[in-house]
């Protein structure tokens, strides 16, 4: 069984991973992200959380405004994509479409909010913008499109195609000899689904090493807990299985997402796959594990005690 | 007689000459669709994805979004049936410059029986916005259809047969998407046909000619977009048309020639195909003897069209 990887140290990436072909020798040969992993201060992992509650509030409150979307499952992965999009891709607002950029891919396309909301506070376009989320003549759809959004990397909605995706990405890189990465964050649901799994050996198969998939093992899906519509575990066994490198963390934990990169970063010759162990609609204590909001918005009265806990929680860091 | 795949084998390679970014995927049926020649020429630039053809158009979807052109080939039966709704998310939706070539369209599969027998590929692809459907009529069209879907930016589906087809053009002749092409003019009744049914419009007007009756054959080569001045045209002129496909009449070509010649000018409109059944097993000749898709059954369509213009 995969295990929960507490994170009480610092950290060290043999404290917080499972390794396997682990080569600490190697030297990374240009890492892609260009920023230290490691070396992360007090003061940057305070930054992120507080971005992460930031995007938290817009999440409830584009959702709300739409009365429609996907609030738990865009919780859950907050703290994976403030992680990437906040300390480790390398992209460029002021130009989307820089060919060496990172490429951030999300494969479940329902947790667009966070996704959106990343971006603009990235600076890829106004943060007002975020309210005609779902809204008519918006450009953000109610999942993502390709060419509409600035900093959408890819059209998800209809589950299992992102990896796939990723997997065309990584093999477009290696072809021109680029270093840029791609991350892919997928939802625990979509392994349900078999392309999930063609694109998992492709890219074993074609040893894309710049390839990291994050799973946002959040435990619910549309209709339940995953155990129980279609049990997953052992799910880190069958990405082994697969010839991916697995590591599986909390997803919670920045010093832990960063580590996992970092080892990603390391491994050669095999994608990586982070198992995340998240918790579906993290950060407000009535939505956390409630299979409601997986694609159910707040009513009012819930949008204030929901911003009520968020402020009290930026308050604490 | 000549294989439309191996003039699009050849096309593709001498493509990969010219343009570098040229890629190809496939899922386990690259000797028989010949694409293994590209991969034997750009081993680099050619990807066996197995049998996973869903994950072969999303792979394609990926290298087209940074910057690649991918031609994704196989059946067409797993490239467009199996693959729908990753070609409708991945590659329309997304509008990236990949290139879904499927051969083995149609009954001609022949003893594969019904499941290869591809019937409904372009009913599906012409409904997809974004979508541009080739129907190449023989070899050297074929090899058009690859240099005239590269030179444009966006998805393309282009359906050919696995059986060898009568050429009808010649690598010197003009193509271009979205023109239908008039093979011979004629003003009595417009005989319009995509792919292997191209040569049989021209049999059935050499027999309609015999009879007094001068056709008028166009070959429409893109079924999307429609030429719809040429379509306009060949009613006003010709007062019926036939039209003449490997595919069910059910959303194929005669029912988009037929769309748009009730929306300019209504004429009566024949339509050979398959008649919303599926195949079975049998020689390409002989499937098509039994569906209904000759020459014989094309040339008795245009007299009934003929008698029921008013």
């Amino acid at each position: 069984m995969a295990t929960h990887v507490a994170s009480k140290q610092p950290f060290g990436a043999s404290e917080v991973i499972r390794t396997r072909a682990y080569c600490p020798g190697r030297s990374g040969r240009g890492t892609g992200a260009g920023r230290s992993m490691v070396d992360v201060s007090e003061d940057l992992i305070r930054g992120l959380k507080k971005k992460a509650v930031t995007l938290r509030k817009h999440i409830i409150r584009m959702t709300h405004n739409a009365q429609s979307g996907h609030p738990g499952g865009s919780m859950s992965a907050c703290d994976i994509v403030t992680a990437l999009y906040f300390h480790v891709l390398r992209v460029d607002p002021t130009n989307p479409t820089w060919p060496d950029r990172d490429r951030f891919v999300l494969s479940k396309g329902h947790a667009c909010p966070v996704w959106y909301a990343a971006l603009a506070e990235r600076g890829f376009f106004p943060i007002e913008e975020l309210m005609t989320f779902r809204k008519i003549n918006s450009r953000l759809q109610g999942h993502p499109e390709l060419g509409t959004t600035p900093g959408v990397e890819n059209a998800a909605g209809a589950e299992g195609q992102g990896l796939s995706f990723s997997v065309g990405l990584a093999l477009a890189a290696r072809m021109d000899h680029k270093v840029w990465r791609t991350y892919c964050v997928l939802g625990d649901g979509e392994q349900d689904i078999g392309q999930t799994w063609e694109a998992a050996m492709a890219a074993s198969k074609y040893g894309l090493e710049r390839l990291t998939a994050f799973i946002d093992r959040n435990g619910i899906q549309q209709e339940g807990r995953t155990e129980d519509i279609m049990p997953l575990e052992p799910l880190a066994e069958k990405w082994e299985a697969f010839n991916w490198h697995v590591l599986t963390i909390d997803g919670h934990d920045f010093r832990q997402i960063f580590a996992a990169i970092e080892e990603a970063h390391r491994i050669r010759g095999r994608p990586t796959a982070v198992i995340a162990r998240t918790v579906k609609g993290k950060g407000v204590s009535f939505m956390e594990n409630k299979i409601k909001y997986h694609g159910a918005a707040t009513s009012d009265e819930e949008l204030k005690l929901a911003l009520a806990e968020l402020d009290a929680m930026e308050a604490a860091i | 007689m000549e294989s439309q795949r191996t003039y699009f084998a050849k096309a593709i390679i001498e493509l990969g000459r010219r343009n570098p970014d040229v890629v190809v995927v496939g899922a386990d049926t690259t000797e028989s669709i010949k694409t293994i020649d590209f991969g034997k020429v750009f081993p680099d630039r050619f990807f066996q994805l197995g049998i996973a053809e869903p994950n072969m158009i999303s792979v394609a979807a990926g290298l087209a979004a940074a910057g690649k052109i991918p031609f994704a080939s196989t059946y067409s039966v797993f490239g467009a049936a199996h693959t729908y709704n990753i070609i409708r998310q991945n590659v329309a939706y997304t509008n990236l410059n990949v290139k879904l070539f499927c051969s083995h369209a149609g009954l001609t599969v022949g003893p594969d029986g019904a499941t290869h027998q591809m019937n409904e590929d372009i009913a599906l692809m012409r409904g997809i916005p974004r979508m541009t459907v080739l129907v190449p009529a023989d070899g050297p069209q074929t090899a058009k259809c690859v240099d005239a879907a590269a030179e444009m930016r966006g998805p393309v589906y282009c359906r050919f047969s696995r059986t060898n087809v009568p050429t009808i053009s010649s690598m010197d002749d003009g193509f271009s998407i979205g023109k239908a092409e008039t093979l011979r003019d004629g003003f009595d009744v417009t005989l319009i046909g995509c792919g292997i049914m191209v040569a049989r419009c021209l049999d059935a007007a050499d027999a309609l000619k015999r009879e007094g009756i001068h056709a008028r054959v166009i070959n429409l080569s893109t079924v999307k977009p429609l030429d719809i001045a040429t379509i306009d045209r060949a009613a006003r002129q010709t007062g019926g048309i036939v039209t003449a496909e490997e595919h069910t009449i059910v959303h194929g070509i005669g029912a988009a020639v037929a769309s748009v010649i009730v929306g300019n000018h209504p004429v009566p409109v024949g339509m050979v195909g398959v008649q919303d059944v599926f195949g079975e097993s049998g020689e390409a000749e002989e499937l098509l003897v039994k569906y209904g898709l000759t020459a014989e059954k094309i040339v008795e369509t245009a007299r009934d069209v003929m008698k029921r213009r008013v």
